[in-house]
């Protein structure tokens, strides 16, 4: 077994159980924990696979911010689990049988899943072409392939996902923002302006007499 | 092919109208305040009618592709953007006095309508899966914010959210099918698709394709995927409501058909029968669910079901003609639809709006105008004959039987039936009760001349104009085959 190989069994088998973990487990904050392990088993499968760009991406922004987050949100709001499963046992049954189709159709999917023939590809089949560009010897490196591609042939989906974004944070700002009223704030330029003489007063105060 | 950038902006200056225009308005509005909601109001309506204007112009040459093959402009997508844009401008219209009278006059309002309008011209147009994806996201989420755009009332922000988990978890199927299908294609660009796939379905291919059905069959709440729509038709704000029934349902139909039609044309005997029993059970809901609603919102929602159920049926089809059907159909409930909620927005007593059916009790003695153009719109809602909603159910039914579904046709018949009752049973309630008190008069308004207009669209105009309308749709189904 190559140090590869054996590479991939270790991060394969913590990311599937670590993500057990994350439904397994009872307490909402060991399943974040569990869930940021699974992400950073993912991250090492992506480096195996030559794509370390993405493997960065999901150590810092799934890592580094969304599970924060998550944890963030789990601790900050209480959830009462216990009556959350109430009722658990009562659906049990259905989406038991659901899943159990989900499974069988699945299998069924993935049964029937060939390569293209040598045909096919020679006759630029979609799949021969989909990742030979960044598998060739002398390819770029991945952030450049994808600085090559995303304001090139990508430019249509990188605009509307930042239209999409656009409207996420109009969203964020129109359903939870609020104008209040009397509210004191700090006004620096009123503080700054401010001088000694507006403020302090000397009094001479005669012994034993008072103001 | 492949077009320079100048050339490729040209074609898609509606959709750079949009959002730049929206942008910009969102500044204004941001430096203005929300004092400048009505002003930015009337601007947004230019906006779109002056990106309906431009899509009107470029239309009528032959199809283009742009960006890889991910956006086509052809007679179909023009087609369904005039609608859409027409259906966003009526729906901001129609919004200004009730917005104002529910302390909700912002200016974000219309600029998110604006921007949902953008995300559905994506939909219209996509023509590859990542595309197709985030056409449907830059409108949803424009669509869960205006959901619940009354953020103090509790009905309106648990639409949103009702809205927000269902739409994301229907997004989810989506993707699920969108992955499948590439794995098993190697392609998301719909023609590419089309060519891996051939004329015999892998079994991978038809399973990414059910969940890729199951989530646009969500977005234009066809059943068994429609339990979210009564509760969102319900809670949202009733402008929103109004906007929710027209412009979305015609931009996913859109999308459904050239997601159907363009990569899996060849392979129609397997998806022909899903979207048959969608518009079957999608009819039934909106048959029997409907009879039982005592609140006029809810009612429209559980109408608007079953009449995605009877578009779907020239889905089902799936010939040109099944197509053009379908495209009539949305352009005929887009107009009755609008109609029906300008009189809605028109329920307004002294300390509010009113929703519940009993209101509208002896309508034609307190306000005999409105009473009989609701009359108007109820009948052709149910497809009574002189009306344009029968000759839109007609060439549904024309399409199936030519397509070898006779028994689709004759059980959309037999519910169609049913669901008239519901409809007649408002109009016996408003000819024939004792009179509710009235509603306040608004002689002239918007409202009045919108839900005026759409009734004589109904009745006699379109009538006369079929036979445009009927050539118009044919050649942009003609254009997705």
């Amino acid at each position: 077994m190559t140090l590869a190989a054996f590479a991939f069994w270790v991060f394969a088998l913590s990311a599937v159980a670590s993500g057990l973990m994350v439904i397994a487990s009872r307490n909402p904050v060991h399943s974040v924990l569990f869930l940021i392990l699974a992400f950073i088993s993912a991250a090492g499968l992506f480096v195996l696979m030559g794509a370390e760009y993405l493997a960065m991406l999901l150590v810092v922004v799934y890592v580094g911010a969304v599970a924060v987050l998550f944890l963030f949100v789990v601790m900050m709001l209480d959830v009462d689990f216990v009556e959350m499963k109430q009722g658990f046992l009562q659906y049990l049954p259905i989406g038991v049988a659901i899943a159990g189709l989900v499974v069988v159709e699945l299998i069924l999917a993935f049964a029937a899943w060939r390569m293209p023939s040598n045909a096919a590809f020679a006759d630029g089949h979609p799949m021969a072409t989909a990742g030979s560009a960044l598998a060739a010897p002398g390819a770029p490196t991945n952030i450049e392939g994808l600085g090559l591609i995303l304001y090139t042939d990508y430019v249509h989906y990188f605009q509307i996902a930042g239209m999409i974004l656009l409207v996420a944070m109009i969203g964020a700002i129109v359903l939870t923002f609020r104008t209040r009223e009397g509210l004191k704030k700090q006004d620096p330029a009123a503080q700054v302006a401010r001088r000694r003489a507006d403020s302090v007063e000397l009094k001479k105060v005669k012994t034993g007499q008072g103001i | 092919m492949s077009l320079t950038l100048s050339e490729t902006l040209f074609w898609v200056i509606p959709e750079l109208m949009l959002a730049i225009g929206g942008m910009a308005l969102l500044i204004a509005g941001v430096f203005l305040g929300d004092k400048s909601a009505r002003m930015i109001s009337t601007a947004s309506i230019g906006l779109l009618l002056a990106a309906l204007l431009v899509v009107v112009a470029l239309n009528g040459g032959p199809a283009e592709d742009l960006f890889g093959g991910a956006f086509r402009i052809d007679a179909f997508s023009s087609f369904m953007k005039m609608l859409i844009f027409g259906a966003a401008a009526l729906a901001i219209l129609m919004s200004d006095k009730y917005l104002v009278g529910e302390q909700l006059g912002r200016f974000e309002y219309p600029v998110l309508i604006v921007l949902a309008a953008f995300g559905m011209a994506l939909m219209a147009s996509a023509n590859d899966l990542i595309a197709l994806y985030m056409g449907v996201e830059a409108q949803s989420l424009a669509l869960y914010i205006l959901a619940a755009f009354n953020r103090d009332s509790r009905r309106s922000t648990e639409a949103g959210v009702k809205y927000f988990v269902l739409g994301a978890l229907s997004s989810c199927l989506l993707l699920y099918g969108a992955s499948l299908v590439y794995g098993f294609t190697g392609a998301t660009q719909f023609n590419a698709i089309a060519a891996a796939v051939g004329d015999e379905a892998n079994v991978g291919v038809v399973i990414g394709l059910v969940f890729l059905i199951s989530g646009l069959a969500f977005k234009v709440s066809a059943a068994p995927f429609h339990m979210w729509t009564p509760d969102v038709y319900e809670g949202a704000p009733t402008p929103v409501t109004a906007f929710f029934a027209a412009a979305p349902k015609l931009a996913a139909m859109a999308l459904f058909a050239r997601a159907l039609i363009t990569p899996f044309s060849e392979i129609a005997d397997d998806w022909r029968p899903i979207i048959a029993v969608l518009a079957v059970a999608s009819m039934a809901v909106g048959a029997f669910s409907a009879i039982v609603q005592s609140n006029i919102k809810r009612l429209m929602a559980y109408s608007s079901i079953g009449h995605m159920g009877f578009a779907l049926i020239g889905l089902a089809a799936g010939t040109e003609r099944g197509v053009g059907s379908v495209l009539i159909y949305m352009t005929i409930y887009a107009i009755m639809t609008v109609g029906a909620f300008a009189c809605i927005l028109l329920m307004r007593r002294r300390g509010g709006m009113t929703e519940a059916i009993e209101d509208l009790a002896g309508l034609t003695k307190t306000s005999p105008g409105l009473a009989l153009i609701l009359t108007i719109l109820l009948f052709s809602l149910a497809g009574v004959p002189p009306t344009i909603g029968f000759f839109g159910k007609l060439f549904v039914f024309q399409a199936a039987v030519e397509a070898d579904l006779v028994w689709l046709a004759i059980v959309g018949a037999i519910l169609s039936v049913v669901s008239a009752y519901y409809y007649l049973r408002i109009i016996w309630l408003m000819w024939f009760n004792e009179p509710a008190p009235p509603f306040e008069r608004e002689v002239g308004s918007r409202l009045g001349l919108t839900a005026l207009a759409s009734a004589a669209l109904v009745f006699p105009a379109l009538l006369v104009l079929m036979g445009p309308l009927i050539a118009a749709a044919r050649a942009a189904a003609s254009s997705l085959f």
